[in-house]
């Protein structure tokens, strides 16, 4: 690991500060169970790095206008452990999925929004886009756990957050801050598929720091994620989907449809949302929306059985918001 | 790297020497191993550096809180927890293994919760109730999981063998009755790569509800 100077502000605003507006040269530092990793392989080598841990208001998780805040140092066994997160059925499974439980203990809420590809290509230096001689080498190199959508290119790796497609499917923002001042946006647009080397998976400039994620009520919603995995405990999921949907009766009025780990992006799928609208959580519909989902994925080289787990992923989340059980 | 200089901080107060007998590291000095990772011994001011403002990268003075002692030294803030625990305080206990927050074998309670001393920077422990192997046993009086790791022999080579104790105990301390699919969980941020796994598990099981040491 390179060195660097370390700080400690108790205010965001210093922390914000503290910040460089280039590109990688400073680094936020939360739970740190990714930042250390990308700073040993020197993927990450920043020449500052600003500790969040003595900012008082970024800790904790508490109910907050009929919804949820939970703030940028809040864990994920915090959530966990959390009375106001219970009622939040998508995102609890999600963190059940996270099963070590030194990772849960570490590991923020927001950090695992902001953790980088897990990409064996980007964590071994060669780049998000892992380009050689002017050519990505996934498409036909090691991809199986890679991009089934969203991958036309330049980027197939997958986004890796356990929580962000929750998140998005419950429709939660996040508060993002800088020296001068904060600003909201949805989770959604936290996100981005780089079009060139250098482009970052998300929006946030370099001296930008989330400190909060703001959770609405689920009040007549119905709301639960499904992973698949290979390994219950301890491994990533290879396929995961959210789904939020608003009833009315028995009937699905609105519907939100997100998976994870299948693009570089969290992927909000419309296909599967239109085909829940108006009708009922029934098996058959689950199985419907799932289909829709990969109708128009794009497998690479390796990784076409990820097209059925994502389907699947779907199909079972749909079954769980319904209050059925899966397996 | 920072193991490969001279070591700085004070070994005075530190688990060596209140131990008794057999250490491994003074064992390696003693016969002329090691001689250049184990230098000078320099006495901190013992001040905390203020770190509203930029500190380091050359070592800064911290004070960290292991097994209710505090103790003294001067880190890079690069250095990790498991590094200073190992090559600074002689805690060596915890084990450097993956390096990566996988496999467990560096597992502390970082107050109160099993946290992997590989990944967490040493400088941001400061403040926090660091417990380590070396503390959950009462002088000869092993802690329960310690025990009945004795007696299911749970262990192989042994190398992973603190970080599962410390999970294991990290799951006795929450839960007086876990089930043996609640132990399998709690264990899952630990690897034994010699596969003991069955005795570990039915270890920290036996040890549920038994007090500590």
């Amino acid at each position: 690991m390179r060195n660097f100077e370390y700080l400690a502000p108790t205010q965001v605003k210093a922390a914000a500060q503290a910040l460089s507006e280039h590109e990688g040269v400073t680094a936020v530092l939360a739970g740190g169970t990714d930042l250390l990793s990308l700073m040993k392989q020197r993927v990450a080598n920043p020449q500052r790095v600003v500790g969040l841990r003595g900012i008082r208001e970024l800790h904790g998780i508490a109910k907050q206008g009929g919804g949820m805040r939970i703030g940028a140092m809040a864990t994920i066994q915090d959530l966990l452990d959390s009375k106001a997160a219970g009622a939040y059925t998508a995102l609890m499974q999600a963190a059940k999925g996270i099963t070590s439980p030194q990772i849960r203990a570490m590991g923020t809420v927001v950090g695992d929004l902001l953790q980088r590809p897990r990409c064996w290509y980007y964590r071994n230096g060669h780049g998000l886009l892992a380009m050689h001689e002017g050519k990505s080498m996934v498409p036909n190199g090691e991809n199986r756990y890679h991009a089934i959508l969203g991958n036309k290119g330049p980027a197939y790796f997958v986004s890796a957050s356990s929580f962000a497609p929750a998140l998005i499917a419950l429709g939660a923002q996040v508060t993002v801050a800088d020296a001068e001042g904060e600003r909201q946006m949805p989770v959604k647009d936290l996100f981005r598929i780089p079009g060139a080397e250098g482009e970052r998976e998300n929006t946030l400039k370099p001296n930008e720091i989330v400190i909060e994620i703001l959770v609405p009520s689920v009040s007549g919603w119905k709301t639960a994620t499904y992973e698949v995995r290979q390994r219950r405990l301890l491994d990533w999921p290879l396929a995961t989907a959210s789904v939020a949907c608003r009833m009315s009766g028995n009937n699905v009025r609105d519907a939100r449809v997100v998976m994870g780990h299948v693009a570089p992006i969290p992927w909000r799928s419309s296909e599967a949302e239109t085909a829940l609208k108006s009708k009922g959580l029934s098996d058959g519909n689950a199985e419907a929306a799932g289909k829709a989902a990969v109708a128009a994925a794009t497998p690479l080289s390796g990784n076409k059985a990820k097209v059925q787990l994502a389907g699947v992923a779907v199909k079972r989340a749909v079954m769980l918001a319904g209050g059925r059980s899966v397996v | 790297m920072s193991s490969n200089k001279p070591i700085e901080g004070s070994v005075e107060g530190s688990g060596a020497e209140q131990r008794k007998g057999f250490s491994r590291r003074t064992f390696i000095e003693g016969i002329g191993l090691g001689a250049g990772a184990v230098g000078s011994v320099v006495v901190t001011d013992g001040a905390q550096a203020d770190h509203h403002v930029p500190v380091g990268p050359d070592p800064v003075s911290i004070t960290l809180n292991i097994n209710g002692k505090n103790h003294d030294l001067k880190v890079e803030p690069r250095v990790t927890l498991i590094d200073a625990l190992r090559n600074q305080l002689d805690y060596t206990g915890a084990k450097k293994v993956c390096d990566r927050a996988t496999c467990g074998a560096c597992t502390v309670m970082l107050d109160g919760l099993p946290a992997y001393a590989c990944t967490t920077f040493a400088i941001e422990a400061q403040g926090r109730k660091i417990e380590t192997i070396e503390g959950i046993s009462a002088g000869d009086k092993m802690h329960p999981v310690q025990q009945y790791f004795v007696e299911h022999d749970a262990q192989q080579c042994g190398f992973c063998t603190p970080g599962f104790v410390m999970a294991g105990k990290a799951i006795v301390d929450k839960n007086p009755r876990p089930s043996m699919s609640e132990v399998e969980d709690g264990l899952c941020g630990n690897i034994c790569r010699c596969g003991t796994y069955v005795g570990v598990r039915q270890a920290v099981y036996d040890a549920a509800g038994k007090g500590s040491a």
